[in-house]
């Protein structure tokens, strides 16, 4: 059988990582880097596949009724800069197993780097331990929902450009170029950028027959400027300037840093003189940017379906969206003009996927339509829980593909797929809803964000905010930040942009679990307008 | 003391080498030094083994157990520096991770404010930090602990629902360098934390215990707790927001307060970017910023801590008193901003300590009028750099305190307000205990009673 060391090789000879001096050569021409990496639709190597049996084999021995087992490796690119100057150019790699072990209706779950027979079978065993000892307290067993197996698929997230391909020269060059844009307008004395790239590829097998060989790419470029006044008394700091993207290094190219950074440096010199916002009810007009967090949090968390239930309430906390008895079907969250929907394998997206860490398949489907709650985020385990429902509507009880572990060490659970609204059936834009608005505020950008335990209460900042006066931008505001109860701020959306004002919301590392693990989400937003929403002005000196 | 240790239970079914020794790391980094190339290498080993159980919904939901061991090579040619982390510790993958980090340092820009690595430092071992037993436990040993809110839970009749998790390890580090410089360190943690809910929904209560050895954890007193603070939060009723006394139990004070010890970066303050710049220019060090009863420091030798003694660049760690009777004592430091200033680098703290005071809980409320008793606070988030100020909520058991009494269990609260006028603004303090959150590095904090604290939105979150 194979070792740990030939797995490695293995995986290391079908990479462009392979010979490290690929990775860290001169920059090749783009013609070059641009081809699809042909490994990706290789299908999966001997030695892992052993491997990946071994563990089932030896999970059903134990005693096992079903076992999953996750081969993974994760490899992470990152370059910090800060000003002129370089501060870490880092990289790292790691390969393990994660086995999960379904005994008698209980979970077990075991994970090493051990990749050897021997550190395989100790790691089942362990796994199967687990499992039994928590039969202790047990009144539902485990069931999973029907799913197809899929005995030999492979899949691979849609980029064009590996950024693991590209040189250190080519990363550092453009952040320090970004910097220097940033640096040259007046008042702009800090600025950091970072170039984060994610490469993960997931080896999965499961006793229902289903072998996965899957690879995905995930890229981030934060960046952030700090304007200072003359007499240093106040600091401004323009920042969320760029999303995260299920893409590769093309994205990277297309968000041009180096132009574009001169004009986010600039709104940042701007906000030192922006007016302090007066406390009061306004209309917001909220950019993609700045929607999709609240969105995230006050929308795609409750209607998670472990929250609904109390399987988080030690830690991320329960959901007013429940029990789904009462609401499924009668929840009015928002607005007619309100639906919402969940997505796995929208293009681009950093929750995108071919086949979850259930082996599932995801699908599209809505969770709040016409402002009225009508499903939730689901595994293979949570969707029996709603079998009566899916039953009275017609519909087969379906797992919506949500399972998910961030590495071989972490136990698969329910994670957020990307969850996005849809745009209104008017082709409006950004300066429509802005042109329509009297009195208002106009936000870009994540800002400071914070919500209960079951997202009643939210309060949200952002990182530039407009005054609206008659139709026009007037100004800059700051110490802006809007505060709700999420189905009054729902209910209040009263506009949304259309199809041609789409665009993707995202975050690098969204927490839940204990242990806690951190997931990556798409939010495909438009603009939305709410009407009178208490605004609160968060400024105040030490 | 826990009840949940059985010596003739089986041990855990993994290898017995549970975390890396500090013979094997020192082999790993000498062979990291031998292959180097570099002008300087620097190596960091990190090694855990962890288990846990989680429980929801009165029932084990999933458990596991988990171990890794990372090694990180940092290579230095000229100025250029770079890091690179493998989790295959094997001969060969050492050295290809030891040419990669070469070949990617090679490839750096220059930085400017690179710094020659420590060399030989003297450090004082933190050798009470590991308990042998929480290194190894097995599978049953954990679960069995979670029955003691499990069972109450499941009796028939009972009207709770619990969620709690348990998680116990060990952790090992080493740093290693061409210059000479070695450093390690083992430690092991035991964790319960343990949110009870009413059926009704209406009332909910946490509390939680941390501790180096898992027989130190007193499991049923932490259910008991949990479970007493779920009954007497139900039925919860509003009261207006605005400006309270408050008395914030320690696990709420680790929570503000422990967001505390960043701020104290001698660079951004300096930089005309902190709640510590001065105008003008400088910082405010030897200023008096809160009350003259706030001590805080950060020490891995105080009993009650017992973390590791050398920050991640391997500077051994020492005292560090940043607030004494009220006054900024004391401000962080880094190693690159002490070589561009000429000061003296602090390192990295990985453990904050308010220290407490001589007034009961039950003093503090029998002194108070009118005021709030809070048990934790949730989701805080940085509104204000400039302040320091900070949103978030209390959660599961916020009372009413009337006449020197609790009167009633009320709804919780969004606050906006800052650590710092907390500790401007504060009454008493009493005794501290180890707090029991997610947060990074360990935290004593004591139960205090402040005046004025900004509440200023209802929720209607159980």
């Amino acid at each position: 059988m194979t070792s740990r060391r030939e797995f490695v090789a293995t995986a290391l000879a079908t990479t462009a990582l392979a010979a490290g001096a690929l990775a860290v050569g001169r920059p090749r021409d783009a013609a070059a880097r641009t081809r699809l990496m042909p490994h990706l639709q290789q299908r999966m190597d001997a030695p892992t596949r052993d491997l990946l049996m071994l563990a089932l084999d030896t999970a059903r021995r134990g005693g096992a009724s079903y076992a999953d087992v996750r081969i993974q490796r994760v490899q992470r690119s990152a370059v910090a800069t800060r000003e002129r100057q370089v501060l870490d150019v880092i990289d790292s790699d790691t390969i393990g197993c994660g086995i999960r072990a379904l005994v008698d209706g209980c979970w077990g779950f075991a994970a090493t780097p051990r990749l050897t027979n021997d550190g395989i079978q100790r790691a089942a065993s362990e796994a199967v331990a687990t499992a039994k000892a928590n039969r202790i307290a047990r009144d539902r067993p485990v069931e999973l929902a029907p799913n197809p197996s899929h005995p030999d698929a492979t899949w691979s997230s849609g980029f064009t450009i590996d950024p693991f391909t590209i040189s250190v020269e080519e990363k550092t060059s453009l952040a320090i170029a970004a910097n220097a844009a940033a640096l040259s307008v007046p008042g702009v004395r800090f600025v950091s950028t970072q170039l984060q790239f994610v490469k993960e590829e997931r080896n999965y097998a499961n006793t229902d027959g289903s072998v996965i060989a899957q690879t995905l790419v995930r890229t981030y470029t934060p960046m952030s400027i700090t304007a200072v006044s003359a007499d240093r008394s106040e600091f401004a700091v323009r920042d969320a300037v760029v999303q995260p993207t299920g893409r590769g290094w093309e994205s990277v190219l297309e968000n041009n840093l180096p132009v574009n950074a001169k004009k986010w440096a600039e709104e940042a010199a701007e906000k030192l003189t922006a007016k302090s916002v007066e406390p009061g009810r306004y209309d917001l007009i909220l950019h993609p940017s700045n929607l999709g967090l609240t969105l995230h949090e006050s929308v795609a968390h409750p209607t998670e379906l472990d929250r609904a239930y109390g399987y988080e309430a030690n830690y991320a906390g329960t959901s007013f969206v429940a029990p789904p008895e009462t609401v499924l079907g009668a929840l009015r969250f928002g607005s007619p003009i309100m639906n919402i929907y969940g997505d796995r394998s929208q293009p681009g997206g950093c929750a995108t996927i071919g086949y979850d860490d259930d082996g599932v398949k995801p699908d599209q489907f809505d969770i709040i339509k016409d402002g009225v709650v009508v499903d939730y985020q689901t595994t293979r385990e949570q969707a029996m829980w709603l079998d009566w429902w899916y039953r009275k509507r017609g519909m087969p009880t379906r797992s919506h593909g949500c399972s998910y572990a961030d590495s071989w060490s972490s136990v698969q659970f329910q994670r957020m797929p990307n969850v996005s609204i849809k745009p209104g059936a008017r082709d409006l834009g950004w300066n429509d809803l802005i042109a329509a608005t009297d009195r208002g505020i106009a936000i870009q950008g994540r800002g400071s964000y914070s919500i209960d335990q079951q997202r009643f209460n939210g309060q949200f900042g952002g990182a530039l905010f407009h005054e609206v006066r008659g139709g026009k931008i007037v100004g800059q505001l700051k110490d802006v930040a809007y505060q709700f109860r999420t189905t009054d701020f729902w209910a209040a959306l009263d506009m949304l942009g259309g199809q041609k004002s789409y665009e993707l919301y995202a975050t690098f590392s969204d927490g839940k679990g204990q242990p806690g693990q951190a997931n990556a989400v798409t939010h495909g937003c438009v603009p939305t307008r709410h009407r009178q929403i208490n605004v609160i002005n968060t400024g105040r000196k030490a | 003391m826990s009840r949940f240790i059985d010596p003739r239970a089986p041990r855990s079914l993994l290898p017995d080498d549970v975390v890396i020794s500090r013979t094997d790391a020192q082999r790993v980094i000498e062979s990291v030094v031998t292959l180097s190339t570099a002008d300087a290498v620097q190596c960091v080993i990190r090694s855990s083994r962890t288990r846990n159980v989680r429980f929801a919904a009165n029932q084990l939901s999933t458990a596991g157990v988990v171990e890794d061991t990372t090694l990180v090579v940092m290579s230095y040619i000229g100025k250029k520096h770079s890091a690179v982390t493998t989790n295959d510790l094997s001969p060969e993958s050492v050295e290809r991770t030891v040419r990669k980090a070469e070949a990617i340092a090679r490839l750096s820009p220059d930085d400017p404010e690179m710094l020659p690595l420590l060399g030989p430092q003297t450090l004082r071992d933190v050798s009470a930090a590991w308990d042998e037993e929480t290194a190894s436990l097995a599978a049953g040993i954990v679960t069995a602990a979670a029955n003691t809110a499990l069972a109450p839970a499941r009796r028939p009749g009972s009207t709770l629902n619990v969620a709690g998790f348990l998680v116990t390890g060990a952790d090992a580090i080493a740093i290693g360098n061409s210059a000479g410089h070695f450093a390690y360190h083992r430690g092991t943690n035991a964790n319960y934390t343990l949110t009870v809910r009413t059926a009704d929904g209406t009332g909910s209560g946490w509390s939680g215990e941390d501790a180096v050895a898992w027989k130190s954890l007193n499991f049923a007193a932490v259910s008991a707790q949990a479970i007493e603070k779920a009954n007497s939060s139900r039925n919860p009723v509003a009261i207006e927001p605005g400006r309270y006394t408050v008395i914030l139990e320690p696990q709420a004070v680790g929570d503000l307060v422990g967001l505390m010890p960043r701020y104290f970066n001698a660079r951004s303050a300096d930089e005309g970017r902190s709640p510590f710049a001065k105008q003008g220019g400088g910082n405010k060090l030897g200023e008096t910023i809160v009350g003259s009863m706030v001590n805080l420091t950060s020490d891995p030798f105080d009993p009650m801590v017992l973390t590791q003694p050398f920050d991640g660049e391997g500077m051994p760690l020492t005292k560090q008193s940043w607030i004494t009777n009220g006054t900024l004592s004391t401000m962080l430091v880094p190693r690159s901003w002490a070589a561009r200033k000429n000061l003296v680098a602090t390192g990295n703290p990985n453990n904050i300590v308010l220290a407490g005071g001589s007034t009961t809980r039950e003093q503090m409320i029998a002194s108070t009028q009118r005021g709030v008793l809070v048990t934790r606070l949730w989701y805080l988030r940085e509104t204000d750099p400039r302040s320091m100020s900070y949103t978030g909520l209390t959660r599961d058991g916020t009372f009413l305190i009337e006449n020197g009494k609790i009167s009633k269990s009320i709804k919780n609260m969004r606050f906006n307000e800052s650590p710092l006028f907390l500790l401007n603004n504060l009454e008493a303090l009493g005794p501290v205990r180890r707090t029991a959150s997610d947060g990074p590095g360990t935290a004593i904090m004591p139960i205090v009673k402040a005046r004025d604290f900004n509440f200023t939105s209802l929720s209607d979150a159980v």
